[in-house]
């Protein structure tokens, strides 16, 4: 019977591109996907005739660059446009507008504020400086920092290296910023309340928290890292939707000799001796692995995937513990046409840019309550494009495909499971929103997929529907990212290793976890990581 | 040569508990030091006032559980009046509907009232915040550490930390490194079971601070209340006798001893700087007092924004100074009643100890929410003593004086406080009704300290802790960034109130620590 080199669970773009890393430095690897398609939450997938939709993510911003390069993903097929900034829509009919060139995005803010836009200069270098420290961490194995190795020492090491070489001043303010709110520090610099909205969305975005939750300011970095990078491919739209990604990863992967199965789900890790030995199929198959890699998040794996007697007390109490609440939904929905928001003018960048309607971080911070008391937003932020403006290949011609992302939807409504009359409440507090500020738009639509945390774990398989795989707080980053003595890919079980978005550094469609995860699988076998690029420091 | 040109070796600005420590201290070494006090009394928030005739109470803290002990050692609190005995010690009660649940001795030693899964898992959980709280302990009582320009001292001082860090064991390690900026209340989730010991305990994480149970970092609230320890055990609470102004009386007798002069009514109207050094005070008589070293034990924004003037020092600084957090959530309420009142379930040893109205976390995070937005909470928690139970000189024969902490009451309340006192006091009477039915008919006087009452009447403006005691406002950032250590831009001016490291609570640390470090610099 054959044995695989290696055996990824899950063909998401993380389990994508750790399986790509591997096959080039030689393994044999076989990727196994439940669903018939691949790309876990990163897909395009035509759900009515001629709208192809991002059905998740939406979004290219943090994929690393590195990866995309090592990869050679524009080769197979991958194309990213870049798109305008952004606007919020203000409830007096204006809007504030984001440009991605710097002096017409502070002439911008100048219109609602001057001192905010004299703010706007100090704003960026404080945080393009806090980038400075973290952006490094990405590509790197977090250390375990109660471990003696001289690796985790020199990792420790670097940390400070990295650490030390800020200012005080600097250093005082990182320490500040992981543990502020946005909220507070959006405070002192600016005034203006669209202004904090503009930034603060970006703090809560995939994240059960408020802005006004300390920690989000951390959140907001998280988001801003693939800004900062300013290469090709950040912010920007995949051409044919978000599964473009995972098409173009599959298609390298598949050049490069590896083998991908659709429709094949696992039903658990075969462990032999507390060593894994390969997988057993949802319809009994066994196939075998000299190791195991799982694309999964931690909980998924670890307590439905293997068994809790393989697992010592303290690892399962952790996995137990690791808090992954999902705090979003997505609306997706097919229009005839292009819907008209009456406060912008005709031809505005900001069509073909992503909108918001939440206007003060207090609106921002109420829909974060409700989700508190287990209901969805009654006044939800949205983020919202129309990628067919940039991408018509999306839609048959002069058709539009819009994609909402909404935010707050808890796991449970109330303590229990969402119902489809919960579901579709859900989808009307999007459209009646989106209407308050485009006549006639519920007239356009002709389709539409409604996404809450139920059927994101349903369908991909996220725990809790969690985007993340795992809340971005203190506590699950970095070495305890997921869990505390186990932040470096490995398990307790020999041959299996993490390699999705609860592992460091978390989510987003990057791609860091499973690179960083290919590099410890092949450091463990002895081979060598020539072909996978450096982080390279870019600030 | 008149008295106001006398030159003084520091001049101490404020009365309250910090500076009369910090002024005792740094006569102690020698130096002749004069203390001004804006009011008629010192203690500040720490006094014992008649509130309504024959009612008296600690005006703002009314429990003691952290007066730190170098203060107890190194003043001789004891010889000058203080006493504290382990059978002073009183346990909190959590109040509940469903009957109390109660932690006697130092913070639970025994836990009454609840399953034995739960004493179990308390007993467990206990454990664990006091090993983890120790771990940050000795960070009380020495200067947060200077990460750019560090001391060997200072090094020293985190090298032991680590230690003590590598003492807990690989795993509990991990733990603490997890749970560290994590928020409360998740960790009782993961532990606890019991809707009241998890809400006495969120509403312990969060008092005093503008953050909710389910804020991330709520945790390190608790922490700051179990780094603190009286008569010799962390966690342990006591309702001094003759209230806080006691407890204030001994230190006052402390600096007195070693010769501090006190002049009260005598509030300062600016720090004279001369060539970037502070060098005396203006009082707002016009008095002109010269010393080598002003040392503020105010708040930190008053005394640069307001005494010395942001002319005086740099932008960045000034910014900083302005952007510290001081939204108060606090309020205090003052009852006189005609007789004690009777909690339902609650034995006698628990009316002398601390009532707690926190039914759960959801209810702490609820009574959060509205304090986001300047409102206050409709059904607010707090914590409940009847200071007259255990020191029966306080209240006229057979009544009873009720003090009461109270949250959430935002500083700045939208409909203002005028308009807002006299609603806020209706909905805190009718949770006490709930938990002490009656007591309504037998309220004599009532008297509710909302933060802005708090702010006038005791010059602490916003905060209760001079700033927001969260993360981001801790250590290294407390009072802000590059200035923890107690000096400050201005040679000659040093700070030394609860705004500076490691924060409020009457423990006396950040008088002790900044003299100390007056002590060392030689100034």
């Amino acid at each position: 019977m054959k044995a695989w080199d290696a055996i990824v669970i899950g063909g998401g773009h993380n389990g994508l591109v750790n399986a790509c890393y591997l096959q080039r430095a030689g393994l044999d690897v076989l990727v196994l996907e439940k669903n018939d398609w691949v790309g876990g939450a990163a897909t395009s997938r035509e759900l009515t005739p001629g709208f192809l939709y991002s059905n998740c993510s939406y979004v290219c911003s943090l994929f690393r660059p590195e990866i995309m390069r090592d990869l050679e993903l524009p080769r197979f097929g991958l194309q990213v446009i870049s798109y305008e900034g952004g606007a919020v829509f203000t409830r007096d009919g204006d809007y504030l507008a984001n440009y991605r060139d710097h002096d017409a995005h502070r002439r911008e803010f100048a219109r609602f504020s001057k001192r905010d836009a004299e703010a706007y200069d100090r704003y960026s270098r404080d945080v393009t400086r806090q980038c400075r420290f973290i952006q490094p961490l990405l590509m790197r194995t977090a250390p375990d920092p109660t471990s003696f190795k001289p690796r985790d020492l020199g990792e420790l090491l670097y940390l400070g290296k990295k650490f030390v070489g800020l200012s005080a001043e600097e250093m005082a303010l990182t320490l500040r910023f992981w543990t502020m709110s946005i909220s507070d520090f959006l405070d002192e610099y600016f005034e203006t309340d669209v202004i904090k909205a503009n930034f603060a969305l970006s703090g809560i975005i995939g994240t059960a928290l408020g802005p006004m939750s300390p920690g989000t300011a951390y959140v907001l970095l998280h988001h801003y890292m693939g800004e900062v990078d300013g290469s090709v491919g950040a912010w920007g739209y995949a051409r044919g939707g978000m599964g473009a990604v995972t098409k173009a990863l599959a298609a390298s992967f598949k050049a490069s000799g590896g083998t991908i199965r659709t429709g094949a789900e696992v039903d658990h890790v075969l462990i032999k001796k507390g060593k894994a030995k390969g997988v057993v199929l949802a319809g009994g198959e066994e196939i075998y692995g000299k190791l195991v890699v799982s694309n999964a998040d931690v909980k998924r794996t670890f307590l439905k995937l293997v068994e809790e007697k393989e697992l010592p007390e303290i690892f399962l109490r952790r996995v137990r513990n690791f808090k992954i609440r999902g705090s979003s939904g997505k609306v997706n929905i097919a229009l005839d046409s292009l819907p008209e928001f009456p406060a912008l003018p005709k031809d505005s960048p900001v069509y073909r840019a992503d909108m918001h309607f939440t206007d003060s971080i207090e609106r921002m911070e109420r829909a974060y309550d409700d989700w508190k008391a287990g209901r969805w937003s009654a006044d939800p932020f949205l983020d919202m494009m129309i990628p067919t403006t940039l991408d018509p290949t999306m839609a048959p011609p002069g058709k539009h495909f819009m994609s909402c992302f909404v935010q707050y939807a808890p796991p449970k409504i109330d303590g229990r499971d969402w119902t489809d009359a919960d579901r579709d409440g859900f989808a009307e507090s999007v459209i009646s929103q989106i209407a308050q500020y485009s006549p006639g738009f519920r007239d356009r639509i002709v389709h539409m997929e409604v996404r809450t945390p139920r059927e994101i774990e349903a369908e991909v398989g996220l725990t809790e529907g969690n985007i993340f795989q795992g809340e971005l707080t203190f506590d699950q980053l970095l070495f305890n990212r997921p869990v505390p003595g186990y932040a470096q890919y490995r398990s307790p079980i020999g041959g299996l290793y993490m390699c999705g978005s609860s592992t460091h550094p978390g989510g987003g469609v990057m791609g860091a976890p499973g690179r960083n995860a290919a590099a410890e699988i092949l450091r463990d076998l002895a081979k060598p990581t020539l072909h996978m690029s450096p982080a390279h420091d870019v600030i | 040569m008149t008295s106001s040109e006398l030159n003084w070796d520091a001049i101490v600005i404020g009365g309250g508990h910090n500076g009369l420590v910090a002024a005792a201290m740094l006569a102690k070494s020698g130096r002749r030091v004069l203390l001004l006090e804006a009011g008629n009394e010192v203690g500040g928030a720490a006094r014992t006032e008649e509130f309504a005739p024959g009612f008296r109470v600690s005006a703002v803290a009314h429990l003691l559980n952290r007066l730190h002990p170098d203060v107890v050692k190194t003043l001789e609190l004891e010889r000058h009046g203080l006493t504290i005995e382990r059978g002073n010690f009183v346990p909190s009660v959590a109040l509940s509907k469903n009957g109390p649940l109660t932690l006697h001795g130092a913070y639970g030693e025994v836990l009454t009232g609840a399953s034995s899964a739960e004493q179990s898992a308390w007993k467990q959980l206990r454990a664990q915040l006091l090993r983890y709280a120790g771990v940050l302990k000795p960070f009380l009582s020495r200067r947060a550490p200077d990460l750019g320009n560090m001391s060997l001292a200072e090094m020293t001082g985190l090298g032991q930390t680590a230690l003590a860090l590598k003492r807990l064991g690989k795993e509990d390690m991990r733990d603490f490194l997890r749970v560290l900026l994590m928020n409360v209340y998740d960790l009782l989730d993961e532990q606890l079971s019991d809707d009241r010991l998890k809400g006495l305990l969120a509403f312990d994480a969060t008092l005093g601070s503008h953050l909710g149970p389910r804020s991330p970092t709520s945790l390190l609230g608790l922490y700051y209340r179990l780094a603190g320890e009286i008569g010799g055990l962390a966690g342990a609470q006591v309702q001094p006798k003759g209230g806080m102004g006691a407890v204030v009386a001994a230190i006052r007798a402390a600096a007195e001893k070693a010769g501090v002069s006190i002049r009260h009514a005598s509030p300062v109207a600016r720090v004279i700087v001369e060539k970037g050094r502070a060098v005396g005070v203006v009082t707002q008589s016009g008095e002109t007092l010269r010393a080598k070293t002003v040392v503020s034990a105010i708040n930190p924004a008053t005394t640069i924004l307001d005494l010395v003037g942001p002319r005086e020092v740099d932008t960045g600084f000034v910014r900083k100074v302005r952007n510290i957090r001081m939204k108060g959530d606090a309020a205090k309420l003052h009852l006189a009643l005609d007789r004690p009142p009777q909690f339902p379930g609650v034995d006698a040893a628990g009316h002398k100890g601390r009532l707690v109205i926190a039914p759960s976390p959801d209810h702490v995070e609820r009574a959060f929410n509205p304090s986001k937005y300047g409102a206050f909470s409709p059904e607010p928690v707090m914590e409940i003593t009847l200071p007259s139970l255990v020191d029966a000189s306080l209240a006229p024969c057979g009544a009873c004086v009720l003090s009461a902490v109270v949250q959430y009451a935002p500083y700045a309340l939208k409909e203002g406080w005028t308009a807002g006192k006299p609603l806020f006091l209706k909905a805190i009477m009718a949770q006490l009704e709930i938990y002490a039915p009656g007591i309504g008919a037998t309220v004599r006087h009532a008297e509710l300290l909302t933060p802005a009452d708090i702010e006038a009447r005791y010059r602490m403006p916003g905060h209760w802790h001079h700033g927001e005691l969260q993360a981001d406002q801790m250590l290294m950032s407390r009072p802000v960034s590059g200035w923890s250590g107690y000096d400050t831009p201005l040679e000659g001016l040093f700070l030394a109130g609860a705004g500076s490291h490691p924060g409020g609570g009457i423990s006396g640390a950040p008088g002790l620590n900044a003299a100390r470090r007056i002590i060392a610099m030689r100034a």
